[in-house]
Formats: structure tokens, sequence, C-alpha cells
């Protein structure tokens, strides 16, 4: 133990993992408190702002740590969405709406959890197969690559209407998440990131981002990295998006959509890219943001108005503080907690 | 006498389009050896350590290091096989700490696997400890302790330089390739950096290939010279043999008065 010891290894493991779950714990009971006392509205808008917090972390995992620039989140959740919907969907309701699933889609009912793991490991595939040829390549093919599946997986869900019900979309899937399950998956996303990110790997990532070739001549297999950080934030985000159509109870090819990527990569923008706290707070930040900008925006007829904000916003931020809020670091105070230091 | 050599390039080509950046080009570098590579802008360097570690792939030749065959394998494949480099215009993680930088280096060699990473198991924690230990040991041997939290683009040049040579350090190489490490440096910066290329030749044992423009200081550090002019190898042999060598003075020294060769 020498006196230069990095400042992440000086705390006893344990004292920042009791931390950490000491936290979740007072957080987890504040969501009970807000569950109970609030309305099914309110409930569902808080839902909905861990699964965004999710999928802007799960981003910042992919772009902000690697230095990719995958546009391709809507295209995961499209696919989770898709996948588990199918898997959940009641048994009897199948023949109506979906005749032409095959058998073993068909005559099978599952519950959530084994939906949500099998969009996970589904989205874990194509990104590999999506991955494999693009990564390999240096940093913006990725978003051409990523724009593209968008477009495929929009095209697929359009088209392939035996499994998918077509453009229509399917309703009345089962609302069968809870405001823990989004609270889990939050919690769950911003575990792995930080661990990741706090660790030799996610170093690796960071090299990347910052010279690829200087990684590469340093031992890190770029690719693998890559590889790495790119699966993981599809896996992400198609749990999101399942969680997302068992939430809100219907998902068509259009549910998730380029716009929903440009938020997202401008909340890891303005977050500070590789920023967890960043992305935490900016993410929910603009979920409530939007949400109580919609009524207003409905009376006034300014549609639109929370999505100009957003632009305004990305604009400010690129112009005087390009690193973004938080830089890639996260505030001191923050690790320090985090590592068990706080506690003496 | 092949298996001898850590790193043994023969007769590597590369071509861009119509140029020949550097032709038939060979090495054999040998355990604890320190070799000087020398010759005009364009002589083509810069493209011979490219091809070396990986980073181009030669048109022609084979590359192989102790002994086994790494011709057009990606440059993190050398880096484990123990090749490691700087570079001639400096590339450090800019955004990250002088000590992470050096981390990285440690990441092929002990860097826990995702699931370890995940999980946090002991022996996740056991391979940062490692990690982190040795990456000290070398931020104190290139004298970087007292800035070893700073961010690493804040650097002054001289520090930048050798944090890169530090990173490489940390990939643990048999072979350490620098491209113009002196470049930049004032002449206290250089002495140290000279005192440490000795140091990390004669202590760690590991074999030095250093490409320089100041001749006093190759001549002066190196048991070995190579020159390159237009892509070719145009002489090779001790610091000597290679001052007195008449094509050494027409292409690289010619311009030179002939008096400013001898050390
Ligand atoms: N990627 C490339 N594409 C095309 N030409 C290149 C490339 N890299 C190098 N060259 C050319 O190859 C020749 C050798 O360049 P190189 O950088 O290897 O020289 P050098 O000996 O390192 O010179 P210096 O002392 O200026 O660093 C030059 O003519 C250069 O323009
Ligand atoms: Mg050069």
């Amino acid at each position: 133990m020498s006196k230069t010891a990095p400042e992440a290894e000086k705390a006893s493991p344990l004292s920042g993992f009791s931390v950490a779950v000491a936290t979740v714990a007072v957080v987890a009971f504040a969501v009970w408190l807000a569950q109970i006392s609030l309305s099914a509205y309110l409930g569902t808008l808080l839902a909905l702002l861990f699964i965004n917090v999710a999928l802007a972390v799960s981003l910042n995992l992919t772009n902000g740590l690697s230095g990719l620039f995958s546009l391709g989140h809507p295209a995961f959740m499209t696919i989770g969405g898709y996948s588990a919907a199918i898997l959940t969907y009641p048994e009897r309701r199948k023949s109506v709406m979906l005749p032409d699933l095959p058998e073993f889609l068909a005559t099978n009912e599952v519950a959530l959890f084994p939906a949500v793991l099998a969009a996970g490991l589904i989205a874990i595939v194509v990104a590999i197969v999506v991955g494999f040829p693009v990564l390999r390549l240096r940093g913006h093919y990725l978003a051409v690559a990523t724009l593209g599946l968008i477009v495929i997986v929009q095209n697929l869900a359009t088209n392939w209407s035996g499994i998918t019900r077509g453009g229509s979309g399917l309703s009345g899937i089962p609302r069968l998440t809870t405001i823990w399950w989004a609270f889990g998956l939050m919690v769950l996303v911003i575990a792995v990131t930080w661990r990741v990110k706090f660790s030799s790997l996610g170093r690796a990532m960071m090299a990347t981002r910052e010279n690829p070739l200087a990684a590469e001549c340093a031992g890190v297999s770029t690719f693998r990295v890559r590889m790495v950080a790119f699966v993981l934030g599809a896996f992400f985000a198609a749990i999101a998006g399942a969680l997302l159509v068992h939430l809100i109870s219907v998902i068509t090819p259009k549910t998730y959509s380029v716009l929903l990527a440009f938020n997202l990569v401008v909340m890891v923008v303005i977050g500070g890219t590789g920023s967890i706290s960043g992305a935490v707070i900016i993410a929910a930040g603009l979920t409530v943001l939007s949400e109580t900008l919609r009524p207003m925006e409905e009376s006034l007829g300014l549609y639109g108005m929370s999505q100009v904000i957003v632009a305004l916003s990305l604009i400010l931020i690129l112009f005087f503080r390009p690193q973004g809020l938080f830089g890639s670091g996260e505030p001191i105070f923050i690790r320090r907690f985090f590592s068990g230091r706080f506690l003496g | 006498m092949s298996s001898e050599a850590i790193i043994d390039a023969n007769h590597i080509t590369r071509r861009f389009g119509g140029l020949v950046a550097v032709d038939d080009y060979s090495l054999q570098l040998m355990h604890g050896d320190l070799v000087g590579l020398i010759g005009p802008n364009g002589a083509g360097k810069t493209t011979a350590f490219n091809l070396l570690t990986g980073v181009l792939k030669p048109s022609s030749g084979t590359i192989r290091v102790a002994d086994i065959d790494l011709t057009g394998r990606p440059p993190h494949v050398l880096a484990r096989h123990g090749i490691a480099r700087t570079f001639q215009n400096i590339r450090l993680f800019n955004d990250l700490s002088v000590l992470e930088n050096v981390m990285c280096g440690g990441h092929m060699r002990y860097g826990a696997p995702l699931l370890a990473t995940l999980l946090q198991i002991p022996s996740f924690w056991r391979s940062e400890q490692i990690i982190a230990d040795r990456s000290t040991e070398i931020v104190e041997l290139t004298e970087l302790s007292a800035l070893i939290h700073r961010r690493a683009g804040d650097l002054s040049y001289g520090d930048q330089r050798r944090l890169e040579i530090a990173r490489a350090l940390a990939t643990e190489p048999v072979a350490l390739l620098l491209d113009e490490p002196a470049a930049g440096l004032n002449a206290s910066e250089t002495r140290i950096l000279i005192d440490l290329i000795r140091k990390i030749n004669e202590e760690l044992k590991i074999g030095v290939l250093v490409v320089e423009h100041d001749v006093h200081m190759v001549m002066g550090l190196c048991r070995r010279v190579q020159v390159l002019n237009r892509g070719k190898l145009v002489a090779e042999g001790t610091p000597n043999e290679v001052q007195s060598d008449a094509a050494v003075i027409e292409a690289y020294l010619g311009t030179r008065r002939k008096g400013a060769v001898h050390a």
C-alpha cells in the first residue's frame, strides 16, 4: 500500500458496496413512499423516468465510455419490445391478434422476467452481427450502420405481419411493468456501468475513446472492447424497450424512432460523455421537463416545444461547455461517497 | 542465431501508391540490444516503426517476434508478444490521469474479464491491485510521481514524452520502439531521457530501437546504428563504422560539415 496508490483502491471494496446498497435502499424507500402517495399517472411517469435514466446511462456506456457513435438504441428497443410482447401476450388472444405465429410461440405465454431476458439475449445476437463488420472500421461508420438498423428493424416490424401484426402494431400487451421493474433496471444499469467504468476494462474503453491507435499499441484489442460496450448497450436497450411496452401496453414499428436516438444522444452529450452522474441527472430532468411542458404545449398549441428546448440546450452546451456538464468524470463527492471514504 | 532475435524483420517493403516508403528493410533486434535508426526527413523511419508494430501491413516481407510469424497481425497482438512503442507525434489518453494512462498499458496482462468485473469477485480486486501497484512503480521509475493524478493532456511536452514511455513499459515489453523521443525537449530533459533509456535497456533488459535526429545522441547512446535513406537501408554497424561510411555521409550527413558527425 504505497501512498500513491490510486484513490479508488484506497478504500476497502466492501465499504463502497455497502454504501451503494444503503443508497439503493434509501431511494427504494422513497420510491415506495411515492408509489403509495402518488396518482397512477405520476407513478407511471416515475417508472418512465427510471427507464429513461437506464437508457441514457446504457448509451453512455457505449458512446460515452468507448467513444462509439451508436444510434442503435431504438432498434434494439424495438427488437426487445416485440420479442418480449409476443412472449407475454395472453395465449387466448394470440389466436385472434397473431394467428400466424409459429406453433411454439402461439401456444405459450411467458412471465415477464424470462420474456425480458429473452429480449436482451436476442439483442445481443443482433448487436454482435451488426458490430462484427462495423466495429473494425473507424468511428462514424457505426452511426450510419445503426441508423440503417433502425430502418431495417422498422421495416421488418411493418412487413413481417405474421409475427408483429404489421404497421398497426400490437396492443393490449399485459401491463406487467411495475415501478419496481423500472427501478430495478435503472439500478442494474447504473451498477453495471459504474463497475465497468472504474475497472481495467473501463480504462481500456476510455483509452479506445481517447486514442484508438495508441490503445491498440498498448495492447488493447479495440475491437473487443468496442464490442463489449456495444453489446452491453444493446442488451440494456432491449430490456428497457421490453419493460416500456409492458408499461404503455402497445408497440408499433414507430414507437421507438430516430427521434428517440437523437434525444438519447443529446442526453449523453449534455450530461458529459462518459459521466454516469451526468446521464442520470439529464435523463431525469428532460423526462420531467417534457412531461411538465406537455399540458402547456396542448393549451398553447405549441407542439414540439420540449423538442425545441432539447435542441436549444444541445446547441448551448456545444457552444459553452462542449465536454458536457460533468465532463467525462463523476463529481468528486459522488466518487467519495460510493468508494466508502465518506464514512471515514 | 535467429532464435535469439526478439524482432526479426526480413526484407519488409511498404508502398503507398507509387511511393516506396520502406524498401527491403531488415532488422534483427537482439535481447538487450540498443539500436539507433537514423535518416533524413521522409526516409521512412516512422513507416518502418508502423510496420514493426503492426500499425501498417507490409506489402512484402515477414516480421517474426521471438520466432513467431506475426506478419500482418494487428498492433495489440504484437504488443501482447512484447513489442511496445511511442509515437513521434505524442498520442496519450489526454482525458485520463497520468496513472490511468499507465494502467491502460497493464490491461492486457492483468485486466479482469467482463464477468469478474461485473461481479467484482476477489480476483477482480486482486488484478486491479496488481495493475495499480505496477503502474505506480513505473510512474516512479519514469519520475512522474509528482504528477500522478494530473490530466495527461495538461502535462508539459517533456512529461508527456516520458508518460508515453511509462505507458509502453506497463505492457511489459521485450522490445521498446521510441520514435524521436527527444524531439522538442530541452537539454536537461534530454539528459533525463537518455538516462531513462539506458536504465530501461540495462536494468530492465529491454531491447530498444530508437529513431533520433540528434546524431550526437544516437552515436553516444546506441551500440548499433542503422541508416535509412529513401526507404532503403544504406548502412548498418557500430557508431564508429557508420560515421565513416561514405554512403552515410553522402545520404544523411552530406549537407553538414563532416566534423559535426564525430561526437
Ligand atoms: N500513410 C501514408 N500514406 C502515404 N504516404 C505516406 C504515409 N506515411 C508515410 N508516407 C510517406 O512515406 C515517406 C516516409 O515517411 P516517414 O514518416 O516514414 O518518414 P520519417 O523517416 O519518419 O520522416 P521524419 O524524420 O520526418 O519523421 C514520406 O515520403 C511520407 O510522405
Ligand atoms: Mg518520422
